[in-house]
């Protein structure tokens, strides 16, 4: 007999390394033609910060995607970042670039300033070109001003920015410190069918709500949570490194052994998201590059214990379990 | 919204990917490049009595082999406890002993073969509960456990958790489990290593990481960091599989000891032997819980599988015991964390740190109170939820808190229709 469940979970996750003390910095250097180069040692695996953080860049110089050139290749040419992990990216190199551009904003307002003979605080950047904000047609091109700040000023137009969430101090009795600057949240809901005969758990739907603080890119954080789903499915379901736990006998060595998600197994997947901007952070993000992966397996644990009343303690889901569970009642 | 920030804006590099123009490192290549390949431990635990490379080195097409002895400082490791090759001894079957350098990887293939070591095997201990008893034997010199400060695991203490279960009306207890997971990532672990004319090496790497591992890889080869580019920057593919240096280190070692262009490219089978996993976990909870629903009291011990060698399991552990009460303000908590050291490779980073784990066994236990206590799964969760201002286990206060929301929104995208005094709860302020 097929029975159908819903369970849900709902989770947070710290953004940065836990403890602190993971810097991230960035410089922005101005091209002759108003154009910008983004320096950034953070690693693109996949998740899409390249273009994150361009748009943080582009955002804060009043410039279109295609003038920004982000530059995250080699560890001679760009600032030290402590790496892609812990969901910090977005967060913690997302302020440094923010921090970055303001210096390099303020460089040009200054100098557009003194050419069109007014405050800086009367300009404003848009689409390339500094503006008087009461009048905008006296206005001066970001390329004009960089070819004037360079070939007449020998002036080399940057910015520099850098964050770090302070190291925390730890009680060692008590392990009481503030390990990490912010936190996002979620909830999944999933729906599973569950064979009674095979013992086959089939995941219908995950719903997924996750709170990004502040989404940058909706897009790309939705994406985040659908790569998470299928992970997250794969351990509920599928996967298991140590069959024999905890001996080592049958361990997989090939996708053949060591079974994935595929699409077919994913049933539907739906992501939302929500913002409750975080006060840590210059434009309120949070990071879920991670958590999208933590919320699945519990949910769906909780639906197969909604469907046929059998609580899985130990993962991954298999139909022996599941089998077990059901003769045991 | 912005004018770009907050837009569905394509990615950045997508059209590159999509259309195979994309340089991952085994697209590098050079001329008269070197391949490698690794003799790999076949026993699981054993002193190293000898190591014989002769006929190795006679093979033609073999252009160098690396041993234990060629590394200036053979320590490395987010804990600086893995040597880069074993030398006395192994803790890990497939743990790298040897690696040749040859003109293409069969060569080098052939050579690792008649490579003869000779080990006196000892127990290897498998099991994270029998490791951490007095008389199991050493996985380590150091012992089975790691220190965090003076004593063997990591502590949380707050409020008065034996109070807290007195004061409670039911109490749920639970063993939960979680499996060793691979990444699974699309990318393998593949180096490529070039010494330049200047004494510069540029090693094109697949680090998530790269400034942390040039520090690594300053302190192995003895060098100024001036001497080391690490090119990279797209991966393809990481969840926490390349925050270890699995491949850098020897390509670089190879590459000095040849002047020839080095390139280590990872088997499948390699990647799920050798390579560093998500940690299985032990989490045996006691919560003692009122009629109402609230969570009065809760203790944990949780026992990570690490591995052979230290790497980022002690952070994860940290983690893993600074979240492990999930996103529910609890007054009395007690956590003892265990980093505990088996015979297996080598467990470190994975998307989700010791919190996935966390998570799972958090929320199963969240429907197995609401049960106990005779509540819906959903209120038990509004009930217990933490909201702005509250405090975590370590005393951390938190700001933006979002859970209530997120719980509406689910329910909502669900067409489930929650009580009105549920949906009526936020996060910004606490009912009177």
């Amino acid at each position: 007999m097929k029975k159908r469940g819903k369970g849900i979970a709902s989770i947070f996750y710290p953004t940065g390394m836990s403890g602190g003390g993971d810097p991230s910095n960035a410089l922005i250097k101005m091209k002759l033609d108003g154009t910008i180069d983004l320096m950034v040692g953070s690693i693109d695996i996949g998740q899409g910060c390249k273009t994150v953080l361009a748009q943080l860049a582009a955002e804060e110089l009043g410039l279109a995607m295609e003038q920004v050139t982000v530059i995250n290749d080699n560890t001679d040419s760009c600032p030290m970042d402590t790496g892609t992990f812990a969901s910090r990216v977005t967060h913690s190199m997302g302020n440094a670039v923010v921090m970055a551009a303001r210096e390099l904003r303020q460089e040009i307002l200054e100098l557009a300033a003194a050419d069109l003979k007014t405050s800086p605080v009367n300009l404003t950047i848009e689409n390339g070109e500094v503006k008087i904000k009461q009048s905008p047609d006296k206005k001066i091109s970001l390329a004009d001003l960089a070819g004037k700040a360079t070939f007449g000023m020998g002036k080399i137009l940057a910015g520099r920015g850098g964050y770090v969430k302070a190291p925390t101090a730890k009680d060692e009795e008590t392990g009481a410190c503030n390990p990490f600057a912010t936190a996002a949240y979620a909830t999944t809901i999933a729906e599973v069918e569950v064979d009674t005969e095979t013992g086959q758990v089939e995941v219908l739907q995950l719903i997924s709500v996750y709170d990004v603080g502040k989404a940058i890119n909706p897009m790309l954080c939705e994406g985040q949570i659908d790569g998470g789903s299928v992970m997250g499915l794969g351990m509920a379901l599928m996967e298991n490194l140590n069959p024999y736990y905890p001996g080592i006998d049958f361990q997989p060595t090939s996708f053949a052994d060591y079974m994935i998600p595929v699409s077919k197994d994913t049933g539907k997947i739906i992501a939302k998201i929500i913002e409750r901007p975080s006060t840590t952070s210059l434009y309120g993000t949070k990071g879920i590059g991670e958590m999208t992966a933590n919320s699945e397996a519990p949910a769906i644990v909780n639906a197969v214990y909604n469907a046929i009343g059998v609580r899985i303690t130990d993962l991954p889901i298999t139909p022996e379990k599941i089998i077990r569970g059901l003769e045991e009642k | 919204m912005g004018v770009v920030v907050g837009k569905r804006i394509p990615r950045y590099d997508g059209l590159q990917h999509v259309t195979g123009r994309t340089q991952f490192v085994d697209d590098v290549s050079y001329p008269n490049m070197l391949w490698v390949k690794a003799y790999r431990s076949p026993v699981v635990k054993g002193e190293i009595l000898n190591v014989d490379v002769s006929q190795a080195e006679k093979t033609p097409g073999v252009a160098a082999v690396l041993t234990a002895k060629d590394v200036p400082a053979n320590q490395y490791g987010f804990s600086n406890d893995q040597p880069v090759l074993a030398e006395k001894g192994v803790r890990f079957k497939g743990e790298a002993i040897v690696a040749v350098a040859a003109v293409d990887e069969d060569t080098a293939q052939e050579a690792v073969e008649k490579i003869r070591v000779d080990f006196k095997e000892e127990t290897p201990v498998f099991d994270p509960i029998e490791a951490m008893k007095p008389d199991t034997p050493r996985v380590r010199p150091e012992g089975n456990l790691w220190m965090f400060g003076e004593v063997p695991y990591r502590r949380i203490r707050l409020g008065d958790v034996e109070k807290g279960f007195k004061e409670a009306d039911v109490i749920v207890e639970e063993v939960y489990r979680t499996q060793n997971q691979d990444h699974a990532q699309l990318e393998g672990q593949v180096s490529v290593a070039r010494l330049e004319a200047n004494g510069v090496i540029t090693i094109n790497s697949v680090s998530q990481c790269p400034f942390l591992h040039q520090l690594q890889l300053a302190g192995i080869l003895k060098v100024p960091l001036n001497r080391l580019k690490f090119i990279g920057g797209t991966v393809g593919g990481g969840f926490g599989s390349k925050n270890d240096m699995h491949a850098d280190h020897i390509t670089s070692l190879l590459a000095l000891k040849t002047g020839k262009p080095v390139k280590w490219r990872w088997t499948r089978e390699e990647e799920f032997l050798a390579s560093t996993v998500q940690g299985a976990w032990i989490m045996e909870y006691k919560d003692g819980v009122k009629k109402d629903g609230r969570i009065v009291a809760r203790k944990i011990r949780a026992i990570r599988d690490a591995g052979a060698y230290g790497s980022l399991n002690p952070y994860v552990v940290d983690k893993h015991c600074f979240l492990v009460c999930g996103p529910y303000a609890i007054p009395n908590v007690w956590i003892d964390g265990y980093c505990v050291f088996t015979n297996k490779q080598v467990s470190s980073s994975m998307r989700g740190f010791g919190i996935t784990p966390a998570s799972f066994s958090n929320e199963v236990q969240m429907d197995k109170i609401a049960e106990a206590v005779g509540k819906d799964p959903w209120e038990i969760r509004f009930i217990n939820a933490v909201r702005d201002g509250d405090i975590t286990a370590t005393r951390k206060t938190l700001e933006s808190v979002a859970l209530i929301e997120t719980m509406k929104e689910a329910a909502k995208a669900a067409g489930i229709q929650l009580p009105d005094h549920l949906m009526a709860m936020s996060s910004e302020k606490k009912e009177v």
